[in-house]
């Protein structure tokens, strides 16, 4: 065979993407190896955070040698994470939809495109800024208006009390501010989608008689949910591992469970931003490895997301034929 | 919506069912037009809250001097953005375009099909993991330290699948027949990449790496455990050392930092760094978004 070193050389630099993301896994297990000896399976389960007497002389413990009491669980940030993941894709989902369905079919063509840019740029708009935003006016407003106004109104309702106690730094605020960061994902998936639904299933809900809003809700959704479903997964995956905007507003909870949306909460990935710090205080080095484990568990997670959306919307044309 | 059918009697005008459909539509409509606004509107107002505290923050001094202590502006941050931002794509560029060039030029095959899904899974990567895996490789096992090169090395993983898929896409916009005219007049493979298809897509691949320039001046996880911090602008008596062994400021690290602070002087120059970085960041995407609209 033929040496063809421009192919070789472009080859290798194609190389260098898989590269990355090998040695990145590699060496986040390598480095973590010891802690996840340490830690085994509990490491998911376990509600308490703590770093240990990290002044004392370092005790040997299950044959590794770590600060006195050290105890490392993660079950508060991954359902920190889950929790204000999931409330966001309940607030987003809706929104989403209506603004891609208002989009496609009410808004005149001349200026839907200076729209649908509009809900794109959300989605470009740097975390630390939607942060920045959430700190200066989402925060105030949950403290001050909406908390106390949810709390008086539907308090009665477990995960719902609380509202008028706290500065309006927690659960809420990291939903709302990463429902609006996934919006667009969502929104503009479906608009495209929305937008190739072809015209003669359109015409043909028309013509038996559908009101406007029924031939989109009846016959156009249906053909889309599978594209609708995707997007979703993909937005997910990124509000999974949103650091910054987070970490800004969600209130840093530690060693507690959520017990209502207006608790503190940390998240996996603003846990690893707010803890390094703390973490290379440790002589052992063993917090510095569970925070590597814990950025392994993220991995894992947004991974088996992003090919959960990857699989959903494969095959190229995203609008679902109907069936015969 | 159940359709009931009961209603066998003759209807003059619209039944009440008719007419329920019909209002049912019309809430319809109001509700997705609210969550049009209820999408937007938050946009707005981030622009409108940064502008307006980031311009009333604006002095001569945000330019001139650098952040607290050293200072009272901003001017070791807007340096330091620069400097891992160019440094990230003078890194990132070559290896961005070099794979969108394979994957569109020579791609149809199972190797390279693992590439593009293994970049999209680097793509849908949380920044912090890069960056956490920066702190333990670059910055701790190498002996780096917290300095631009781990920083813009970091930032640059972050941006290259980006830079190789819209590279790819830009490419395979070029007709076949292009390039089969020139391999016809005797060229060579890469003559017939750099001289007729990168140049045709040259504002594709553009657009790609403005998109990546972006998005690396907006981000932050990854820099914090790998640029570090510093408020003193770099020594330009030694610039290579100071680029390569110094901690280094960046804006995004100043929204971050300093909103959190108590005083107004601080929340005002967060504001302000925010306004540069959502200005530069908007100015970038609005100006590609209409560019390719006009092409």
């Amino acid at each position: 065979m033929q040496l063809k070193p421009f192919r070789l050389t472009l080859l290798g630099l194609s190389l260098l993407i898989p590269f990355a993301l090998g040695a990145v896994v590699l060496f986040l297990l390598i480095f973590s190896w010891q802690a996840i000896g340490f830690n085994g399976l509990g490491f998911v389960s376990r509600v308490i955070w703590n770093l240990g007497d990290l002044y004392d002389d370092p005790v040997t413990t299950r044959g590794v040698l770590v600060p006195a009491g050290a105890n490392y669980g993660i079950l508060v940030f991954i359902a920190g994470t889950l929790l204000s993941s999931a409330f966001a894709i309940l607030i987003a989902v809706p929104l989403s939809v209506g603004a891609a369905i208002f989009l496609a079919e009410i808004v005149p063509h001349k200026i839907r495109p200076a729209l649908s840019m509009l809900v794109e740029l959300v989605a470009v708009v740097p975390s630390v800024v939607f942060g920045l935003w959430g700190i200066a006016v989402l925060v105030p407003f949950i403290g001050t208006v909406l908390g106390p106004a949810i709390s008086k109104y539907l308090g009665f309702i477990p995960f719902l009390a609380g509202g008028d106690s706290g500065g309006g730094y927690g659960l809420l605020a990291a939903s709302v501010v990463l429902a609006l960061m996934i919006t667009p994902i969502i929104a503009t998936t479906l608009l495209d989608a929305l937008l190739q639904v072809p015209k003669e299933n359109r015409e043909s809900a028309f013509a038996l008689g559908a009101t406007h809003f029924e031939v989109v809700s009846k016959a156009m959704m249906p053909m889309v949910r599978t594209t609708l479903v995707g997007g979703i997964v993909l937005a997910l995956g990124r509000a999974l591992g949103e650091t910054m905007a987070v970490l800004m507003v969600s209130g840093g909870g530690l060693n507690i469970l959520p017990h209502s949306i207006f608790s503190p909460i940390s998240t996996i990935a603003s846990f690893i931003v707010s803890q390094l710090d703390s973490a290379e205080g440790d002589p052992t080095n063993m917090a510095v490895r569970s925070l590597a484990e814990i950025a392994l568990v993220l991995f894992i997670i947004t991974l088996l997301t992003n090919a959960g959306a990857k699989i959903l919307t494969s095959g190229g044309f995203h609008v679902r034929k109907p069936k015969q | 919506m159940s359709v009931s059918l009961s209603s066998s009697t003759p209807r003059p005008g619209r039944s009440a069912q008719e007419i329920r459909r019909i209002i049912f539509g019309r809430i319809g409509w109001v509700a997705c037009g609210l969550a049009l606004a209820c999408v937007i509107l938050p946009l707005l107002d981030i622009v409108w809250v940064v502008a307006y505290n980031g311009v009333s923050a604006f002095s001569p001094k945000l330019f001139t001097t650098s952040t607290p202590p050293a200072g009272v502006g901003l001017w070791n941050a807007i340096e330091g953005t620069a400097v891992i931002s160019l440094v990230a794509m003078v890194l990132a560029v070559p290896v961005g375009v070099g794979a969108g060039i394979y994957l569109s030029e020579y791609g149809n095959n199972r190797l390279a099909n693992t590439i593009r899904f293994l970049s999209d899974v680097l793509t849908g990567t949380p920044s912090i993991v890069l960056g956490y895996f920066s702190y333990i490789v670059l910055v701790g096992g190498l002996g780096w330290g917290l300095a631009t090169p781990a920083g813009a090395v970091t930032v640059s993983i972050l941006i290259v699948p980006y830079l190789a898929r819209i590279t790819e896409l830009a490419l395979r916009q070029v007709p076949l027949a292009m390039r089969e005219a020139g391999f016809a007049l005797g060229a060579t493979e890469p003559t017939v990449v750099f001289k007729i298809v990168l140049p045709t897509a040259a504002s594709g691949v553009l657009t790609g790496a403005l998109l990546a320039l972006a998005i690396s001046v907006g981000e932050t996880a990854p820099l914090i455990y790998t640029a570090g911090f510093s408020s003193y602008p770099l020594d330009l008596t030694h610039p290579v050392h100071s680029i390569l062994h110094s901690q280094i400021g960046y804006l995004t690290y100043v929204i971050w930092s300093f909103i959190e602070q108590p005083d107004a002087a601080s929340h005002a120059l967060a504001f302000a760094a925010a306004f540069l970085v959502m200005l530069f960041v908007l100015a970038i995407n609005i100006g590609v978004r209409l560019s390719i609209k006009r092409n």
